[in-house]
């Protein structure tokens, strides 16, 4: 069966890629465009890993389908710090040192900033909350949890 | 492990200051990390490559009869297909020592299955094509019958006597008689100091009690996952994440019968192993497809594939007596500990044996291991393999005796607590150790006299882990610029590559922005262990200050060649070369001596290669609140502080980052995580979903004490520190419970049905 043509807006920059039917949202990031920032670490909606916002809503990019993309705008970790001058949420992340293996990192910090879009100041209950859908075996989630509040801070000017 | 040739040296460094060690700096990966750049496992193509797909057995006990691959051969894009008869067979009793014992037979046989299938999930054949989806129909296609045998899923089932037995030719080790008949018992362990008997018939008071834990998987995020080219000439690269490059390419080669040197390995980013990722399972499958289709093959595992047929680690049983006297001085203690090894024997009871009662100073201990094989992925290490389970038996029956002899559960810890010169149960008499320090600083900590409210409850327990040493290598090249590299062969897994650059730029003496530091393939730096054993930060460590030392004496060379003076005029001072008589020699920087490094001889470099000794161990004890709800059962975390005897902590931020990491898969371990199989050996949770590991909203911060009492084993005083966090959650969590709602718990997870029926006296 012939290929689907689809045609999106990725990062600000239009990007379009072929697809069959069945491939996800992440398999074209990944396999079609070689956008490897998003990662497959369940394939099931569960890891949060491939965190990816689709018009403005954050959605895990497993869970949908490449077709689907047709039209969207698309925002992946790819595109989240300014040229070399990185986003408030992946500096905080460095300092407080919000990453060990580094593997759930991309999906966090999208996750992340789509919470601070939503929530400019939000309390840890929320962040936690929110942030319930990303996992993470290696931190215990306490330094991600203070980066995102630090982050949420300096971003408000606090 | 730690032994007493692992002593080493004496160095006496307290006081010292350092100008590197210690700082919170932003670590050298970091934003490829935060940006997406970062290429672990699965991120990695080349050109003209090819999928390849594992097919798996359904059944958890089967005779393979016939294996038919013609239909899938002859779907279009299928360019190879292989089973375990492409792989040479291996001796029975090729083995290699390591953290735990690697039996070559078992791995091949547990890589891709010859005439048995031992687990659901146990891979039978493999297939490339060119895109993953006809890979996947391809792997449909193949035709596996299939002799269903009964599965047998407990030990206490594999114990029996009518069960049926797995391996014909395993017979239980370490019993005498040698036995005749073949047993699912793999073997039975022992560890024994003073006399046991006697320290029972002196105690005025003895308590024995029985714990059970299940299955659960290290659970890292990142799938396992490879990509393997091989020449027409026979030189395999293979691009993969693991614990090792050099345990890739020795098992790969093992397992496909090639020659070391036609195989190399370049290391991709980890994304989390704890163990789980110090043994193979694509990688000989993807040599073995791209040999056959003349193509590169790319292999990912979905979640499903990892948990079924990766990892996981042991679920046992641990039966803990102690015996004291009434003012607290135990006097015996005794542990017996079945564990299940999976589908292959090497659980690691033994280990188990020798961790848990070495927190304490005891006279008369006897640990008796089981390890026994069932119908479940065969085990491999976790985090501290075998520790925390027997852990958990003796830090809840050490509960249980503080409550009968109504003494403070750390005062009966503090009394005996193993301290320098304590002679182990396990062997070894400790050297300079810093247990106790742990009991003063949570006595100390606000945690331990919070106040408590209604459903609440407290518990506090420690762990042990030797962490170990080994092999290692280092370079230290300096550049043109006087920037430097330091070269290693160990994947960082959570942030080596930070430590590795803070301890050369405490060698050197230089800026630590001035250091790159690099996880080099097979082919760019020596033989190097793999990360494992909480070794890296103090082996590979040391290796790494040893090569700055060799840089700083090359560089010191140059400058007296500079100066035209004698090497012995020549000292290093925070970064540069000064002339000790003379006044007139300006003193010459790093890079002044560098960029006249052709004029004195050529590139400048140090290089270490080491077999560490000096290990020192971790001691931690870990302090939980819980709050039940005694309708449900659901168990609340509601403030947990980790204590950690860390030696040194070279970066803060990474050690305390560890100490929350590891108790928060302890409480996963504690109150979710198990796998769950059904009557037909199937397993039923092969998600995240049901497989329910700890999320950010089911945890509070975790408070860590950062206790530094220095490992006289290494030059700044490093202990590992990796492993031993995982050791006391798991009855700091049950302890905790226990105390909420007035009964002892004993089986674990916490799960709330499982804990309803205990508050309900089911």
């Amino acid at each position: 069966m012939a290929k689907h043509h689809v045609t999106t807006t990725i990062n600000g920059d239009p990007a379009e890629f072929l697809c069959e039917t069945q491939q996800t949202l992440l398999d074209c990031l990944r396999d079609e465009l070689g956008l490897t920032g998003s990662k497959e670490g369940c394939a099931s909606g569960d890891c949060g890993a491939c965190s990816v916002m689709l018009d403005g809503r954050l959605v895990c990019a497993c869970l949908v389908l490449g077709v689907e993309a047709e039209g969207a705008t698309i925002e992946t970790i790819e595109g989240v710090a300014q040229g070399d001058e990185l986003h408030p949420l992946q500096k905080h992340f460095l300092e407080d040192a919000a990453l060990q293996c580094g593997v759930c990192t991309p999906g966090f910090i999208v996750a992340a900033k789509a919470l601070l879009e939503h929530n400019p100041n939000p309390t840890e209950t929320e962040a936690r909350y929110w942030l319930a859908g990303n996992l993470c075996r290696c931190t215990g989630y306490d330094k991600i949890i203070k980066a995102v509040m630090n982050a949420a801070a300096e971003m408000r000017g606090a | 492990m730690g032994n007493e040739e692992d002593i080493g040296k004496i160095i006496d460094y307290s006081g010292r200051e350092f100008q590197y060690i210690g700082k919170r700096t932003i670590r050298p990966d970091g934003v490829d990390k935060v940006t997406g750049r970062a290429n672990f496992g699965a991120d990695f193509t080349v050109n003209g490559m090819i999928h390849g797909r594992v097919v798996r057995s359904p059944h958890a006990h089967a005779k393979i009869k016939k294996i038919n691959v013609d239909k899938a051969l002859k779907l279009d894009g299928v360019k190879a297909v292989i089973t375990g008869k492409d792989f040479p067979e291996i001796d029975i009793n090729d083995k290699a020592v390591g953290e735990v014992v690697v039996s070559y037979y078992d791995m091949a046989h547990n890589i891709i299955a010859r005439d048995k299938v031992y687990y659901d999930g146990h891979a039978v054949a493999a297939v490339a094509a060119t895109t993953p989806d006809i890979a996947e129909k391809a792997a449909k296609l193949i035709e596996v019958e299939y002799d269903v045998l009964k599965p047998v899923m407990t030990a206490a089932r594999a114990m029996k006597k009518n069960a049926p037995v797995l391996h014909k030719h395993i017979v239980t080790a370490g019993v005498e008689p040698k036995p005749e008949k073949p047993s699912n018992v793999a073997s039975r362990t022992e560890f024994k100091l003073g006399d046991p008997a006697a320290g029972f018939a002196d105690a005025d008071v003895i308590v024995e009690r029985e714990f059970s834990t299940q299955t659960v998987h290290q659970g890292y995020i990142e799938p396992h996952a490879c990509c393997a080219s091989i020449s027409a000439d026979g030189n395999a690269n293979v691009w993969c994440s693991s614990q090792g490059q050099f345990m890739v390419r020795a098992y790969t080669a093992k397992i496909c019968g090639m020659e070391t040197s036609k195989v190399k390995v370049i290391p991709a980013e980890i994304g989390g192993g704890f163990g789980g990722k110090t043994v193979v399972y694509l990688e000989p499958l993807a040599v073995m497809l791209a040999k056959k289709a003349g193509r590169p093959v790319k292999m990912v595992m979905t979640r499903d594939e990892v948990l079924r047929a990766t990892g996981p680690t042991s679920g046992g049983t641990a039966r803990a007596k102690i015996g004291a006297k009434k003012d607290g001085t135990i006097v015996a203690g005794e542990l017996e500990l079945v564990y299940e090894a999976g589908a292959y024997p090497g659980s690691p009871v033994a280990l188990g044996c020798m961790t848990g009662f070495a927190p304490y100073d005891i006279k008369n201990v006897s640990c008796v291991g089981w390890d026994v094989l069932v119908n479940r992925p065969k085990a491999a290490a976790y985090r501290a393999p075998g520790a925390p389970v027997a852990a958990f038996g003796v830090e809840c029956t050490l509960d249980v005796l503080a409550e009968e002899l109504g003494m403070c559960p750390l005062e009966l810890r503090m009394k005996n607590a193993a301290v320098e010169g304590t002679q182990a149960p396990y062997g070894v008499k400790f050297n300079r150790i810093g247990y106790k320090e742990t009991l003063e600083a949570a006595k100390a900590h606000p945690h331990w006299s919070a106040p408590l409210g209604p459903n609440q409850g407290r518990g506090i327990a420690s762990g042990f882990w030797f962490n170990i040493g080994g092999t290692s290598s280092a370079e230290v090249m300096v550049n043109e610029d006087g920037t430097v590299i330091v070269a290693t062969g160990n994947p960082d897994i959570g942030g080596s590559r930070a430590s590795m650059a803070l301890m050369a730029a405490e060698g050197l003496g230089i800026d630590v922005a001035r250091i790159k530091p690099l996880v080099a393939d097979t082919e760019s730096v020596p033989f190097s262990m793999l990360t494992g054993g909480s070794r890296v930060t103090f082996a590979t460590g040391k290796a790494v200050i040893e090569a700055a030392q060799d840089a700083v004496n090359d560089l010191k060379r140059r400058a007296a060649k500079i100066w035209d003076v004698d090497i012995e005029q020549v000292e290093w001072e925070n970064g540069q070369a000064v002339c000790i008589e003379s006044t007139q020699h300006k003193p010459l920087s790093i890079a002044a001596i560098a960029a006249k490094a052709d004029k004195t001889g050529g590139a400048i470099s140090g290089r270490a290669n080491i077999n560490a000794t000096g290990a020192g161990p971790g001691f931690g004890t870990h302090i939980c609140d819980v709050e039940v709800d005694p309708e449900t059962g659901y168990v609340t975390v509601l403030r947990y502080t980790a204590i950690q005897d860390v030696g040194k902590a070279i970066h803060p931020s990474y050690v305390e980052g560890q100490l929350q990491g590891g108790a928060v898969q302890g409480i996963g371990w504690a109150l979710n995580e198990e796998y769950v199989y059904g009557e037909d050996g199937r397993l039923q949770n092969t998600g995240f979903l049901d497989y329910r590991m700890p999320v950010a909203s089911d945890l509070p911060m975790i408070d860590t004490v950062v206790v530094e009492v220095p490992n006289p084993g290494h030059p700044y005083g490093v202990r590992g520190v990796g492993e031993t966090p995982i050791v006391p959650p798991l009855a700091a969590v049950a302890n905790a419970v226990s105390h909420a709602i007035g009964k002892r718990v004993t089986d674990l997870p916490l799960s709330p049905p499982r804990l309803l029926a205990v508050i309900d006296g089911k």
